[in-house]
C-alpha cells in the first residue's frame, strides 16, 4: 500500500470495482457495475440514485447481506486491512453491526415485532462487546436517552408497535450505534417519515455523528436531504457512478447531463421555477438490457459526441475531486451565465 | 357563473371506533370542521403530514366518504344532500386521480378498458366513437394509444399514472381531486407528470384541489395552499406568501423543516424541530390541537378553540398570536368569537 498524501488519512473503508450481478429466467441483470469509491473516518458520504439504480444491493453487499446465490458479488471492499468479501458467514457476523452497521428504511419491518427494545439493543453489545447483561442494559439505556426517547428505563420493555414511526426510526439508529461503529450504513433511513420528523431524524444522526466520530454512508433519493447532511456525494446511474464531488460542487456546478437533469426537475420551496419543470424524457433503463455505450444516452438531451452509444465513458477526474462520466460536459455554471 | 366552484362549510369526518376500543366509544376524527373555496380554474393545495385528514378531505368532497356533519357544495349542488343516483351523475364532473396508479387500475383489464370504463358508466360516446376517444385520451396524456390492449403491470409506475389520468379526464370533468399524485413516482418521473398535469389544466381548463405532504411540490403547482393538522386547516394563504411567510407555528415549523437542494442555503436555515409526535386523531388536545407541540403555547391556547382568521395578504391562520379567536372549550356551540 502505498503512504497516505498529507493532510489525507487512511480511508476506514475502500470499495474498488464491486460488480453485483443476480441471474435470472429473463438474463442476468447487472445491478452494480464496477463502483470504487473510500470512506473516509467522521465524514458523510452520500450516494443518490432513483429506483433500480443499485444504491441499496451495493451498499448491502458491503456487509455480506446479498445472498449468494442467486447473486455473484466481485471486487473487493477492504476495511481493517483485509477484503471483507472473502469471509465467512461467522466473520461477517463478527463484523456487522459491530464495525459496520447499517439502519434501514423501514423500521417497522426491520425491527423484530416480537421482541422488547431492550432486547433488540443489548444483543450486539452482549455479543460483540461481551458486556454482561447488567451492562448491557445499562448502554442500551444510556443510548436510548441519547437518541432522545423519553423515559429510557421504561421504554426498554416496550415492543416496536407500540412506538410511533419517528421513535421505531430513534430505536433503529440507537441500535446501529450501540457497539461504536466505525461506519454507519443509512439506507433512506428518513424515507418513510414525515418531513418535520424526518427533520429530528437527520439533526439526531448529525449530532451524534460528530459525538462519535462515525463515518456515515447515507443512501438517498432526495437531493435535498443530500444537501443537507453530506460532505461529498456519488450520484449513481444503471450501477454506476456517473458523478462524484463535493457536495457544494455537485450543486453549484453538475457537470454530468443527469444530474443536471435531476437538479433541473425538482420544484424548489422559496424558488420560483419557470412555469414547467426541466423534466428528464423517457425511463431509466432495464438492467437486465442495458442500452449500450452509456446507460444514460437515450435520455440524454445532448449526445454530442458520436461515442455515446458506443462505448462507455470513463469516470473522469476534472480537479478537486469531481468526477464525471461523460464525453460531453455540461457547461460549467460560469461560463453559461458569462456567454 | 361564480368565482367559487366547491364550497366546502364545517365539513367532519369521524369514523367510528371498532374492536376492542369501541367500548369506551369515541371516533376517529379525522377531518374536524374544515372550511374552505376552491376557485374556478385554480390549484387549490392541500398540504399536510401523515393522518392529519388531507386525503379523507379529498374523498368527503367527491362523496366517497360520507361526512358526518358539515357541507359540500360543487357548483351549486349540495354534494352532502343529493341521493346516491345524482352523485353518480354529478361524479362525472368531479374526478380523482389516486397515489397509486398500480392499486387504482384493475390488474386484469386492459389499460384501454379501464379508460373507457367512466364513459360506459355515463353512457359517452358509443361504439366506434368510444374506441376513439380512447386513442384520444391516451394520445393526450402522452400515451400511445396502440398499447391500450396491454395491462397496468406492463407499463412504467411513470405511464400507469398517465393511465389513471386519462380515465379521470373521460368524462371530460371540471374538477380533479389530486391525491398524492407524485409521491410514489421516482424523482426524473416526477417532474414529467408534473408538467403533464399542469398542461392539461391549461388546455381543458381544469379545477384541481392537490393533495400532497411535499410542500416543494404543492408550492409549485398550486395557486393557493391550505395546511391541515390533525383535522383542521391551519393555515391558508397564496403559494408565495405561505411559503416565505408563515404564520402559524406549525406552517413555519413544516416549511422549515422542508429540505432545501442547495447546501448553501441549508447551512444558512434555522430549523424548527417539532418535539414529539402528532396526538392521536381519537382524542386531539383541548383548544388548540397542536399546542402540545408549539413552541409558541400561551394562556389562551387549551382554553379556545381558534378560528381561522385573517392576519392581511388573503392569509388566514388558525392562532391566538394574531388574537385570541375562536370558541371557548366547554362553552355551548353557537356564538363564535370570544
Amino acid at each position: 500500500m502505498t503512504e497516505p498524501a498529507p493532510g489525507s488519512a487512511e480511508p476506514v473503508l475502500r470499495v474498488a470495482d464491486l460488480h453485483v450481478r443476480f441471474g435470472g429466467r429473463r438474463g442476468v441483470a447487472h445491478v452494480v457495475r464496477g463502483i470504487s469509491y473510500d470512506v473516509h473516518a467522521g465524514e458523510t458520504l452520500a450516494i443518490v440514485g432513483e429506483s433500480g439504480s443499485g444504491k441499496s444491493v451495493s451498499t448491502l453487499s458491503l456487509l455480506g447481506l446479498v445472498p449468494q446465490p442467486p447473486a455473484q458479488v466481485s471486487g473487493e471492499v477492504r476495511f481493517g486491512g483485509r477484503n471483507l468479501l472473502d469471509s465467512s458467514e461467522r466473520e461477517w457476523r463478527r463484523v456487522r453491526g459491530n464495525d459496520l452497521a447499517m439502519i434501514f428504511q423501514d423500521p417497522m419491518t426491520s425491527l423484530n415485532p416480537v421482541l422488547t427494545v431492550g432486547r433488540q439493543l443489548t444483543e450486539g453489545p452482549e455479543l460483540h462487546l461481551g458486556l454482561s447483561e447488567a451492562d448491557a442494559r445499562a448502554r442500551a439505556v444510556d443510548f436510548l436517552g441519547r437518541v432522545g426517547i423519553p423515559s429510557p428505563e421504561r421504554r426498554m420493555d416496550a415492543y416496536p408497535h407500540q412506538l410511533s414511526g419517528g421513535m421505531r426510526q430513534r430505536v433503529m439508529i440507537a441500535i446501529g450505534l450501540a457497539c461504536d461503529p466505525q461506519v454507519l450504513i443509512a439506507d433512506e433511513p428518513t424515507t418513510a417519515l414525515d418531513v418535520t420528523i424526518q427533520a429530528q431524524i437527520v439533526e439526531l444522526i448529525s449530532h451524534l455523528q460528530d459525538e462519535l466520530g462515525t463515518a456515515v454512508i447515507w443512501i438517498t433519493h432526495d437531493l435535498g436531504v443530500v444537501a443537507g447532511v453530506a460532505d461529498r456525494v456519488l450520484v449513481m446511474y444503471a450501477g454506476q457512478f456517473v458523478e462524484e464531488a463535493t457536495v457544494d460542487d455537485l450543486y453549484a456546478d453538475p457537470r454530468h447531463p443527469y444530474t443536471h437533469g435531476l437538479l433541473g426537475s425538482l420544484p424548489v420551496l422559496g424558488v420560483d421555477r419557470p412555469d414547467q419543470l426541466v423534466a428528464i424524457a423517457g425511463l431509466p433503463p432495464d438492467p437486465t438490457d442495458l442500452p449500450s455505450g452509456c446507460a444514460f444516452h437515450p435520455r440524454c438531451p445532448y449526445q454530442l459526441d458520436e461515442r455515446c452509444a458506443d462505448e462507455i465513458p470513463p469516470l473522469r477526474d476534472i480537479g478537486q475531486g469531481h468526477a464525471t462520466r461523460t464525453f460531453y460536459e455540461v457547461p460549467d455554471a460560469a461560463e453559461e451565465t458569462a456567454s | 357563473m361564480s368565482d367559487v366552484l366547491v364550497s366546502v362549510d364545517a365539513l367532519e369526518v369521524h369514523f367510528p371506533a371498532t374492536g376492542p376500543l369501541r367500548k369506551r366509544g369515541g371516533a376517529v376524527r379525522a377531518v374536524d370542521g374544515v372550511s374552505f373555496d376552491v376557485l374556478r380554474g385554480e390549484t387549490l393545495g392541500l398540504v399536510g403530514e401523515s393522518g392529519c385528514g388531507k386525503s379523507t378531505t379529498g374523498l368527503a368532497l367527491l362523496r366517497l366518504v360520507d361526512p358526518t356533519a358539515g357541507r359540500v357544495v360543487f357548483d351549486s349542488e349540495d354534494v352532502t344532500s343529493l341521493p346516491a343516483k345524482r352523485i353518480r351523475a354529478l361524479r362525472r364532473r368531479m374526478a380523482m386521480i389516486f397515489q397509486d396508479p398500480y392499486a387504482s387500475l384493475n390488474p386484469r383489464r386492459p389499460v384501454g378498458a379501464s379508460i373507457a370504463e367512466p364513459l360506459e358508466i355515463h353512457d359517452l360516446h358509443r361504439g366506434e366513437a368510444r374506441d376513439r376517444r380512447v386513442a384520444e385520451l391516451m394520445e393526450l396524456v402522452g400515451l400511445n394509444p396502440d398499447y391500450r390492449q396491454r395491462y397496468p403491470h406492463e407499463f412504467s409506475g411513470g405511464q400507469r399514472q398517465r393511465v389513471g389520468i386519462a380515465r379521470a379526464l373521460a368524462g371530460e370533468p371540471d374538477f380533479i381531486v389530486c391525491d398524492e399524485p407524485i409521491a410514489s413516482l421516482d424523482v426524473s418521473i416526477q417532474a414529467q407528470i408534473v408538467n403533464l398535469m399542469e398542461r392539461l389544466q391549461d388546455e381543458l381548463g381544469l379545477t384541481y384541489l392537490f393533495i400532497a405532504h411535499d410542500l416543494s411540490a404543492v408550492q409549485h403547482i398550486s395557486d393557493r395552499i391550505a395546511v391541515m393538522y390533525l383535522g383542521r386547516i391551519v393555515e391558508l394563504a397564496d403559494r408565495a406568501q405561505l411559503t416565505e411567510d408563515p404564520k402559524h407555528p406549525y406552517t413555519r415549523a413544516l416549511v422549515s423543516a422542508v429540505p432545501i437542494p442547495d447546501p448553501k442555503r441549508e447551512r444558512r436555515r434555522e430549523r424548527i424541530i417539532l418535539e414529539g409526535d402528532l396526538p392521536s386523531p381519537m382524542d386531539p388536545p383541548s383548544g388548540c390541537n397542536f399546542r402540545t407541540r408549539c413552541p409558541d403555547v400561551f394562556e389562551p391556547c387549551d382554553a379556545v378553540d381558534p378560528a381561522l382568521q385573517d392576519v392581511g395578504h388573503h392569509q388566514r391562520a388558525a392562532c391566538h398570536l394574531y388574537g385570541v379567536v375562536g370558541e371557548e372549550v366547554g362553552a355551548a356551540s353557537g356564538d363564535p368569537g370570544g
